[in-house]
């Protein structure tokens, strides 16, 4: 079991609120979900030459203590980064301009214990073990701004609980995947994209989901045309929630062995697996409440 | 005598449940009201005396599960099961409902004004299901006894390995699941389908529906079926 959430704003206004509305939303998840939690968000993009690196110390020695702007400095000492930290405990939003892959590489040289939860120009990322609850308030989900998120509170079946195992997998940049279920193909699917020069994490079967949606994305695929691929692919019990930085997207297996419910004013698009996440959200009474039938694609634009 | 009303806010499940679970002869012909159910799991499961269960809102997983006697409305949606081992009594939802909607239930009414998910009345076992809306896929798998009316349509493999339960469909059907098959509505299927659609509060012609039913293939070992159905 696990627990997903999802929230898109429609009104700019509510954008302030964002974290504040979706923290009761994983919070109400807990029951599927207590031992990991985690929360991709999606905001005004940078700049094209800017990107930001979500990162993640809690396996340096360090852990929450770790120097975030000592390794900045070294980053903007050993290149031209123009790097700028944004730090929380064992988490920090590194901002840089130029080419984000070559930060990357000196920073897998130059702190290999350092986790590189996400890349892109509009996601933060953060995902790390402990309750929804305890996960909201390490790193202060009810202040994130945004127009979009993607949630998840997990129970794990398919691999260890550590906090790279963790929800949301992201894979390329601005794109990330949450899922609630299990795969039975994960390693036919890996072994399918590695060959391709796909580099895997961990040993988590959402990883390979998550990998193999991005790289149809990055071969050139809509939206549609990936999930489409997705559903041949991927074999299994799922339900899928992504974001982009301009949507999100939703997927269910034909058997609709794991649940989904969407709510939907005039300001705002919720999903969760579970309608009692949705329950608070504000003038609920009046939303249009559906279940998403299996094999059809939900894209939700921001 | 006057309604008792929850607020899920403030009481729980389990008080809900316990006061439902008092002595038939004090519920007796009682209103209870669930306001602010939000999504709870197991909402007036087991309930056995003839009480008025009004559960205003969503429901969550099992609502009105193993129901004997009493009358349970929900006015929202309801989740994974709802009715689910129903013995005999009704439980009305008045929005859609999730997967598993009605299954093995013994007897009693389940209404659906909305669609229900997939499996609904799986391993259906003598109680009765009016859908207003359409029922995914694999409904009705392995129902033994009892009814199942289908206002709209119906996913894949409806009725696959079909006992003596009944269906009576009037949209379409996907396809039909192993050992299904349409079968001429007789003089009784119309006033069967008429009485349900009518306990339901529905308003359809029951000649629009067709029979679907067991052909009975399956009931005896064919070795000569080369795993062929």
């Amino acid at each position: 079991m696990c627990g997903i959430v999802g929230l898109l704003v429609k009104t700019p206004a509510l954008r302030e609120q964002l974290g504040a509305l979706m923290v009761p939303m994983l919070i109400g998840m807990t029951e599927r979900g207590p031992d990991s939690a985690g929360l991709a968000v999606f905001s005004q993009p940078l700049d094209a030459a800017k990107r930001k690196l979500s990162l993640y110390s809690g396996f340096t020695p360090e852990g929450d203590r770790f120097d975030w702007n000592g390794m900045t400095a070294a980053l903007n000492g050993a290149m031209n980064a123009h790097a700028q930290v944004d730090a929380q405990g064992n988490h920090a939003i590194l901002t840089l301009k130029g080419d984000p892959e070559t930060v990357k590489t000196w920073l897998r040289a130059a702190y290999p214990k350092v986790s590189l939860l996400s890349t892109g120009r509009s996601i933060d990322l953060y995902k790390d073990i402990g309750t929804p609850a305890q996960v909201a308030a390490r790193y202060d989900f009810a202040n994130l701004k945004g127009s979009h998120l993607v949630g998840h509170t997990r129970m794990a079946t398919e691999s260890a609980v550590t906090p790279d195992r963790a929800h949301p997998f992201t894979a390329g940049e601005d794109f990330c995947l949450v899922h609630n279920g299990s795969l039975s193909n994960p390693y036919g699917v890996r072994r399918m994209l590695e060959p391709q020069g796909i580099h895997f994490d961990t040993d988590n079967d959402t990883e390979a989901a998550c990998r193999f949606l991005e790289w149809r994305l990055r071969e050139g695929d809509e939206l549609p045309v990936a999930l489409q691929k997705g559903f041949e692919e991927l074999d299994g019990f799922y339900t899928f929630l992504m974001g982009t930085s301009t949507e999100l997207a939703l997927i269910r297996d034909p058997f609709a062995c794991k649940p989904a419910v969407v709510a939907e004013t005039d300001d705002y698009v919720a999903i969760a697996s579970e309608f009692r996440s949705l329950a608070h959200l504000p003038d609920i009474k009046h939303a249009k409440v559906f279940e998403p039938a299996p094999e059809e694609m939900y894209v939700w634009k921001a | 005598m006057e309604s008792v009303i929850f607020d899920l806010e403030k009481a729980t499940v389990r008080e809900v449940n316990q006061f439902l679970h008092g002595a038939p002869e004090t519920l007796e012909g009682r209103q209870v009201t669930v306001v602010s159910p939000n999504g709870a799991h197991n909402l007036a499961v087991g309930v056995d005396a003839p009480v008025q269960v009004l559960i205003d809102g969503h429901a969550g997983y099992y609502a009105g599960g193993m129901n004997k006697h009493a009358t349970i409305i929900v006015e929202g949606s309801a989740g994974t099961g709802v009715a689910e081992n129903m013995m005999s009594g009704k439980v009305h939802v008045k929005g859609f409902a999730s997967n598993g909607a009605g299954a093995s239930a013994h007897g009693g009414l389940l209404v659906i004004d909305g669609d229900a998910g997939l499996r609904c009345g799986i391993s259906l076992k003598g109680g009765d299901i009016v859908v207003g809306g359409s029922v995914g896929s694999f409904s009705a798998f392995m129902a033994q006894a009892g009814r199942m009316v289908i206002c709209g349509d119906a996913g894949d493999a409806l009725g696959d390995s079909l006992y003596e339960a009944v269906l009576y469909v009037r949209g379409s059907v996907k396809s039909l699941g192993a050992d299904a098959r349409y079968e001429e509505m007789t003089d009784a299927d119309v006033s069967t389908v008429r009485d349900l659609l009518k306990a339901a509060g529905l308003n359809h012609d029951p000649m629009s529906f067709r029979r679907i039913a067991s052909a009975r293939t399956l009931y005896h070992w064919n070795a000569d079926a080369n795993q062929e159905y």
